[in-house]
């Protein structure tokens, strides 16, 4: 046994990365056997073996990493357990095979914070993401977690709270942008006995997966904010809408709501105070529309999850059975318990004049590293792409990139050097978003991505309203003609005038913004529009143009 | 055994209509789908007409009223998938196991479908067979998986 003074020094942990993705590269396997292996050589004591939620850099998976040194282990298998777990044990250098190499100088790296994925990032809803145990609600104590939920009951009134998020100017991070601080005094200010707190995790887009990375990485942290949220607004009742797409968040988030309410951070007279308030998880069923908040209040309803006619009473007056109703995004709620132990001025350390703190994006597509990442808010899509993203694959060239999803749109790499906030996204003609933000290279043809964007928006059309129901319906077999070689001269047109129709007429923000992705890729890649129609050509050999 | 099943499942709901889609999920989780007299069943106890339990069990994607194959294979339609082949990926499955997006075979071996995003996007393109991903799909990866799945579950059969 060593002795007491050299335990700190010998002590070892592993963190066996546990997200969806590495998961999928069997981590799992891999933490169970490494854990069983160390106890079998009576190491179990000196090196903890730790299961964490997603590091980021998910393309890489399954991640392993020793701490405290910051030893990163990529693609690790299973049949590296017993020379990982010898390495450990004897102390030696680092196994060279499993390091990461720099793609750009081929040379392995060691550490961790040396990788230009990581080290160019700015984390801090995703701090602990990877770093502590999803499942172990002591484990996110000993990072001050809670700690904000205590300063916000004991030492300061909601209109404080409420104040504090207010100057921080947090907006929504679901995609719309508006300033949270005021959404919540909106709902606080709202009378009534009973009012409830939503977080929507409803995390639809196709190509984005953040929302689900908190929620497994650090369920904790988005509780914690819900329950300051709860008490700023005076709410009794929560709810998380969780994708039933995601079954590891939702049972992270079952482990740490029984734990939060075992610790007294959730049920009755919360921290001997007055203030009592529960979560429930309810399951979306895989509409994408319940993304908006109307519908997902009727979904939560048990109704059909269509979207309410304007006019119609803000959510914050009139949510779930017409009570006031709060409804915020995961990384909305992330970011609150750093705002009151850090302070509204930390928050707006970082960011733009209208964009304050940061945005965590799924990278993915077309680029060298993919995986989930945070930066502050106003950094260039070049930042994004090159420096952590590493550039674009095979040497191929940089064509767009899409921000936003279904709802987004695509920007030429001639802009890549705007900065990426609420404000100028939309300017651009594309949205924030929730942040999936997918690369695209000289091989993606443009009209293909016009296509598959308006087949998704009109199957996830919920057929309320006829401009949505029909108009994307319309556009998307334009495109699909266009696509398979049977365009027509004023095909662009036409489908500019319906995006127009659709635009002004839709009942909800699906709708209003499903044209969004034909719009910006007509504004910024006419010519390929233009190929495929009058040369019945598909420049990037996407297209199976067949011959008339 | 259906009703001994819902009997369980109801017990622990009170019968509010607000409980419906939890309920549809529970019961869909154990049964697979939601065959039509259960919705006659679960429409009685939540106290609301048969057509309303129709209306939002057709309006969800997750909700089926067909039964499901015993490996229901979903193909991501997410956006890094489609840039980085996710079309081709669904068609060498359905060569292979000949059957179309949204198809169950005969026997109940599989079920072909299309799924919006698994959120596996640093892994696209990928594929998932009923709780399974398998990311970095390619068509010869697809190929060797499905071919020897159907000979696996060839031999599976005439045992």
């Amino acid at each position: 046994m060593a002795t007491e003074e050299n335990v700190p020094d010998k002590r070892h942990t592993v963190h066996v990365c546990q997200g969806t993705g590495c998961v999928s590269g069997g981590s799992e396997h891999i933490f169970s056997a490494l854990k069983e292996d160390l106890e079998n050589s009576g190491h179990a004591e000196d090196i903890l073996v730790k299961r964490t939620g997603c590091h980021g850099f998910c393309q890489q998976g399954p991640v392993a990493v020793i701490e405290p040194e910051g030893i990163f282990y990529t693609k690790v298998k299973i049949e590296d357990v017993p020379s990982l777990s010898h390495s450990l044990v004897s102390g030696s250098k680092p196994l060279q095979r499993l390091l990461y190499h720099d793609p750009l100088s081929d040379t392995p790296i060691v550490h961790y914070h040396d990788i230009p994925f990581y080290g160019k990032q700015e984390r801090t809803i995703l701090k602990h993401c990877g770093g502590i145990d999803p499942e172990d609600i002591d484990d996110y104590r000993n990072v001050g977690g809670y700690k904000a939920l205590q300063k916000a009951i004991s030492d300061m009134a909601p209109e404080e709270i409420i104040a504090e998020v207010k100057k921080s100017g947090l907006r929504g991070l679901g995609g719309a942008g508006f300033p949270a601080g005021r959404k919540w005094e909106s709902c606080r200010n709202t009378g009534g006995d009973v009012k409830y707190v939503i977080c929507n995790a409803d995390e639809g887009d196709p190509g984005a997966f953040q929302d689900r990375s908190v929620m497994e990485g650090n369920p904790h942290l988005v509780i914690e904010g819900m329950i300051i949220a709860a008490y700023a607004t005076g709410a009794s009742k929560g709810f998380i809408y969780v994708r039933a797409e995601y079954p590891l968040a939702v049972s992270r988030l079952k482990i740490a709501l029984e734990q939060s309410r075992q610790e007294g951070f959730l049920g009755e007279d919360i921290l001997q105070s007055d203030f009592s308030f529960d979560i429930e998880i309810f399951q979306g069923a895989g509409a994408f529309v319940c993304g908006e908040s109307t519908a997902l209040v009727r979904s939560i309803e048990g109704k059909r999850g269509m979207p309410k006619v304007m006019p119609r009473p803000r959510t914050t007056e009139e949510g779930v059975w017409n009570k006031p109703t709060l409804l915020n995004n995961v990384k909305t709620f992330a970011n609150i318990p750093l705002i009151i132990v850090n302070g509204s001025e930390w928050f707006t350390n970082r960011g733009t004049e209208k964009s304050k703190g940061t945005a965590v994006f799924s990278l993915t597509g077309k680029v060298m590293n993919c995986g989930l990442i945070e930066v502050p808010m106003g950094a260039t899509l070049r930042k994004i792409i090159y420096d952590i993203g590493g550039g674009i694959p095979g040497g191929k060239a940089l064509k767009a990139v899409q921000t936003g999803g279904p709802s987004g749109g695509c920007l030429p790499a001639d802009m890549i050097d705007i900065p990426v906030d609420f404000d100028s996204l939309t300017q651009a003609g594309s949205i924030m978003g929730s942040g999936g933000l997918v690369v695209m290279d000289e091989d993606t043809c443009m009209v293909d991505i016009a296509r598959y964007f308006l087949d998704f928006n009109q199957r996830e059309s919920c057929g309320q309203c006829i401009p949505c129901r029909l108009g994307t319906r319309q556009m998307y077999e334009i495109l699909d003609d266009i696509t398979k070689g049977r365009g027509r001269a004023g095909d662009i047109d036409l489908l500019m005038q319906l995006s127009g129709s659709i635009k002004r007429s839709s009942v909800c923000g699906l709708g209003k913004t499903a044209p969004n992705p034909v719009l910006t890729t007509i504004r910024y890649f006419r010519d390929e529009y233009e190929a495929h129609i009058a040369g019945k050509k598909c420049p990037a050999g996407i297209c199976n143009m067949v011959s008339l | 055994m259906e009703e001994e099943l819902l009997e369980q499942i109801f017990a622990s709901y009170e019968g509010d209509r607000k409980e419906l889609v939890p309920i549809l999920q529970e019961v869909q989780e154990n049964l697979g789908y939601l065959p039509e007299e259960v919705m006659q069943d679960i429409a009685r106890f939540v106290g609301v007409p048969e057509s309303h339990v129709y209306s939002v069990a057709s309006f969800y994607a997750q909700f089926r009223t067909l039964p499901l194959g015993k490996k229901r294979v979903a193909v991501c339609r997410g956006t890094a998938c489609h840039i980085r082949g996710a079309p081709q990926i669904l068609h060498e499955i359905e060569e292979s196991i000949h059957l179309k997006e949204g198809e169950t075979s005969e026997d109940l071996e599989y079920t072909l479908e299309t799924v919006a995003c698994i959120g596996c996007c640093a892994l696209a393109p990928c594929i998932k067979v009923n709780k399974d991903v398998t990311g970095d799909m390619t068509p010869e990866k697809t190929k060797k998986l499905f071919n020897g799945n159907e000979n696996g579950n060839g031999g599976k059969r005439a045992g």
